[in-house]
């Protein structure tokens, strides 16, 4: 302990001698003083207290000396209006309001207890893969994560639940740990996160855009974490051996195992062979319907899915009045008029989960495909294939959410389009996925099948649907997070884990964690304001320009000052303290703040992994068994700290990857 | 003196839980604003406001409740591994320094503020015959007042602690991540239970 002692107070006096020898201290102008301010708040956060009040004592008294300066006999006053202000600001704040939902919403899926049967049935399905329980244990974080987005019990129940299984697998403690606290941490990143949010509402960035940002961004960290794993399973297979035929044995419920056994392993035939000759195999009629039931999911999936698309396809053009609308159509010719159509309320059937929420997976699919058909169609395909409803002229609006498609009969039956080339692509591509599925379907895959459909399936709609309702705007972020706390209560519901004790205890959770965040956002905008009046911004600016830094330059070297400020601070601190710094000097430089904004985002994964505050390594220990040892974990961890850089600079190299999302949606 | 403590702990954590349920209310108001607009198309011109004050009344209200909880995020990096006297003579001192001269501020502006919009019975103008506001702006005074109780508490518990060399108790409370509880949701026959050390090196009082 002592060592992480010296580490901290090392830090801190760096940054107190940087203070007295920069500081010009025959010179001092109240610029300097609001730089002191800076450097002696990120001490008092080092301290240790609670960094809300810390931020609005030190705002506060700053915020005087400022006014005095000014009018010293008005000063008082001002500064009591100033913080006032601020704190009511916050409190009608309409961006943070989604925290407290999304965070309630998180909660209450933690408690409908699917992170086991997730874990499982995706470990099974994947059980060929290289490394197949890392992998299967970095699908469960990512996905587990996301729709949470607590990485404090997502890193927990996996120490407890994938951490023995790997050791007890023979897979080596130290990518075990890196794949556990690496993966926990991703649901920061992955839309829809809290984090995210926080930014926008320091930096005024709309928060759609940076969740239709984030998610290429997320889901390429994500991807890059699987390639590692599996490369090195392959390379090094003494790391991760491959699981035993016991451990990847899918118990058969009796009637799956009597038809696999007597009529034929694969499920096509078995249950054809079984209806054909019942009387040999006794089985119940409705065990065999049930069966016929679950087998034909993905058939039924599919053809829904392309009826949707078919519909999008070919719904009639609507030239759609843009004049009432302002909510989210950010510019307004050609093709945005019809994203701004989606944003028009009565377009959005957002209200009826059922059937606006279906469509967002359709299109999550499709997107890639579509763009490898044809460039020119995927705007086409995007506005288009969720235009659905949007386009239907308002006066059949009313009609309710499900049953859009009918109500675009009408309208456009006279005029539907020809049947786009691409259509047909993507049609033949997918039925051949779902032919070869159904080539290989046996029994234990059915069952394997099942089990994804009652864990990983519920939790990838839920993610989907409030994600996509909100990025392709058929709901603002507080609606979208609203609807989904109400699905968060009924996948509690179904999975028999609603009680009063749990509906309680997330509501308190929620107050403790909201209360937490928002009361940091009051003391931060008092001490932002203070460090504007003071003039701190300026003399900062003046000195950044001052340093003659390209673009390039600008951008490392802030990313550079955030990832090291990830290794003393938390993500909350690091973007209401260093935002408002950082934000209005991109202007000089000409960087997107939602550029920026996804860079940061990625960046700060880092300082959940960087010793010596990473949270994820602490909760992991706090759960692993005793032989397991704190620098083990940090170990594991660091290979993904270097895969984060990696993504970070590719993100940085291809900025397509995080804004193409947003300039195909709201251009 | 321990008695005290947890008297007045009892009090704010009343006060934040009662509000909490307001996100129950919030949720079901948004998702009825959400139904009745888009498909009963018949939306409130009132909700915007009272979700507003739904929330802001709800983090408001909680704040003493957190303190009184030690929920409110701290910097980690010294904290966790100092002794419990050195934590407490820190946090006395910043608690001087920095929570008093705040929190009396904002509650004492708040109060003026909220005074202000009583005396003139303000409506919201966001939308044309918006709701009152002044009830809303009351809670900033009493948020304050709140936390000012239970930041005089936590001063006193950091003598305590000053002179006993050990935090005087607080009464347990749902945790975010409460190792026995998730290990109840995954453990299952034939799994060793693995042994659980420390919590977190870091940063549990």
């Amino acid at each position: 302990m002592r060592r992480e002692l010296y580490f901290g107070l090392g830090i801190m006096g760096a940054i107190v001698l940087g203070i007295a020898i920069f500081m010009p201290w025959s010179t001092l102008t109240s610029g300097h003083l609001g730089l002191l301010m800076l450097g002696l708040v990120v001490v008092a956060i080092m301290l240790g207290f609670p960094t809300a009040f810390t931020l609005m004592g030190m705002g506060m008294i700053f915020a005087y000396f400022a006014y005095r300066m000014r009018s010293p006999e008005l000063a008082v006053a001002q500064t009591l209006d100033l913080m006032v202000q601020r704190a009511y600001a916050v409190m009608g704040n309409d961006v943070l309001i989604s925290i407290p939902l999304f965070v309630f919403m998180g909660y209450l899926v933690e408690r409908a207890n699917l992170i086991e049967k997730l874990f499982k049935s995706l470990h099974l399905s994947l059980a060929r893969v290289p490394g197949s329980l890392a992998v299967a244990t970095l699908f469960t974080c990512a996905v587990f994560a996301t729709a949470t987005g607590i990485v404090g019990a997502v890193v927990t129940l996996m120490g407890l639940l994938a951490l023995p299984a790997m050791l007890r697998a023979g897979y080596s403690v130290q990518v075990s740990a890196g794949v556990i606290t690496a993966g926990g941490c991703l649901g920061i990143l992955i839309p829809p996160s809290v984090m995210l949010i926080v930014y926008g509402a320091t930096a005024g960035v709309s928060v759609v855009q940076l969740y239709a940002g984030a998610f290429f961004p997320g889901i390429m960290l994500a991807g890059l974490y699987v390639l590692y794993v599996v490369t090195l399973a392959k390379l090094r297979p003494n790391l991760m051996p491959p699981l035993s035929e016991a451990e990847r044995f899918v118990p058969l419920t009796a009637s799956a195992q009597t038809i696999s056994e007597r009529v034929a392993p694969k499920v096509l035939p078995g249950l054809l062979g079984a209806f054909k000759g019942r009387r040999n195999v006794d089985v119940p009629f409705g065990e065999l319907l049930r069966h016929t039931l679950i087998a034909a999911v993905p058939a039924l999936f599919l053809a829904a899915l392309l009826t949707i698309m078919w519909r999008g396809a070919t719904a009639p053009d609507v030239v759609i009045d843009t004049g009432g609308l302002v909510e989210m159509s950010a510019g307004g010719s050609g093709e945005s008029s019809e994203s701004g159509g989606l944003a028009e309320p009565p377009g959005g059937d957002a209200a009826d989960d059922e059937g606006g929420l279906a469509e967002p997976p359709a299109e999550g699919e499709e997107k890639p495909e579509a763009s490898s058909s044809g460039a020119q169609d995927t705007p086409a395909a995007a506005g288009a294939a969720s235009g659905t409803d949007a386009q239907v002229p308002p006066s059949v609006l009313p009609a309710d959410a499900a049953a859009p498609t009918a109500a675009a009969d009408e309208a456009g039956a006279a005029a539907r389009k020809s049947t786009p080339l691409w259509f047909w692509i993507v049609a033949a591509v997918l039925t051949s996925i779902v032919v070869a599925y159904y080539a290989v379907l046996t029994f234990t895959r059915l069952e394997v099948f099942k089990m994804l459909l009652s864990s990983f399936f519920p939790l990838a709609f839920m993610i989907l649907a409030v994600l996509g309702t909100i990025v392709f705007g058929l709901a603002t972020p507080t609606e979208a997070a609203a609807v989904g706390s109400l699905g968060g209560v009924l996948l509690a519901g179904a999975y028999r884990q609603l009680n009063m004790r749990v509906l309680q205890e997330s509501v308190f959770l929620t107050a403790k964690t909201s209360a937490m965040v928002c009361w940091l956002f009051v003391g931060s905008s008092i001490f932002s304001a203070a460090f504007a009046l003071l003039g701190g911004q300026e003399l900062i600016e003046n000195w950044v320009m001052s340093l003659g830094l390209s673009t390039i330059q600008f951008l490392l070297l802030s990313q550079a000052i955030i990832f090291l400020l990830g290794w003393p601070l938390e993500w909350t601190e690091i973007i209401v303290i260093f935002m408002p710094i950082f934000i209005p000097l991109l202007d000089n430089f000409g960087v997107d703040p939602l550029f920026f904004g996804l860079l940061v985002a990625l960046n700060l994964q880092t300082a959940f992994l960087s010793p010596p505050v990473a949270m994820a390594a602490f909760y992991l220990k706090g759960v692993a068994p005793p032989h397991v040892t704190l620098n083990q974990i940090f170990a594991g961890m660091i290979p993904f700290m270097l895969i984060q850089v990696l993504a970070l600079a590719l993100l940085y190299t291809f900025p397509a990857i995080g804004l193409w999302l947003p300039s195909v949606l709201y251009k | 003196m321990q008695k005290f403590f947890l008297t007045v702990d009892r009090i704010s954590t009343f006060a934040g839980k009662a509000f909490a349920w307001l996100i129950v209310a919030l949720t079901l108001l948004i998702c009825w604003e959400v139904f009745s607009r888009y498909v009963l198309n018949s939306p409130n011109a009132w909700a915007f406001d009272v979700q507003i004050m739904l929330y802001g009344s709800l983090f408001m209200m909680a704040g003493a409740y957190t303190l009184s909880k030690n929920g409110h995020v701290r910097g980690d990096i010294l904290y966790g591994f100092f002794q419990p006297r050195t934590q407490a003579f820190f946090d006395l001192i910043l608690y001087l320094c920095f929570f008093l001269p705040g929190v009396i501020a904002l509650a004492w502006a708040g109060y003026t503020y909220a005074a202000e919009s009583w005396a003139i019975r303000e409506h919201s103008s966001i939308s044309a015959d918006g709701p009152p506001l002044y009830p809303f702006k009351s809670i900033i005074p009493i948020a304050g007042a709140l936390l000012l109780m239970q930041g005089v508490v936590e001063i006193l518990r950091c003598i305590v602690c000053l002179r006993d060399g050990a935090w005087p108790s607080r009464e347990q409370d749902v945790e975010e991540v409460d190792v026995d509880k998730l290990k109840a949701m995954v453990t299952h026959e034939g799994d060793p239970p693995p042994k659980v050390g420390p919590v977190s090196a870091a940063g549990e009082r």
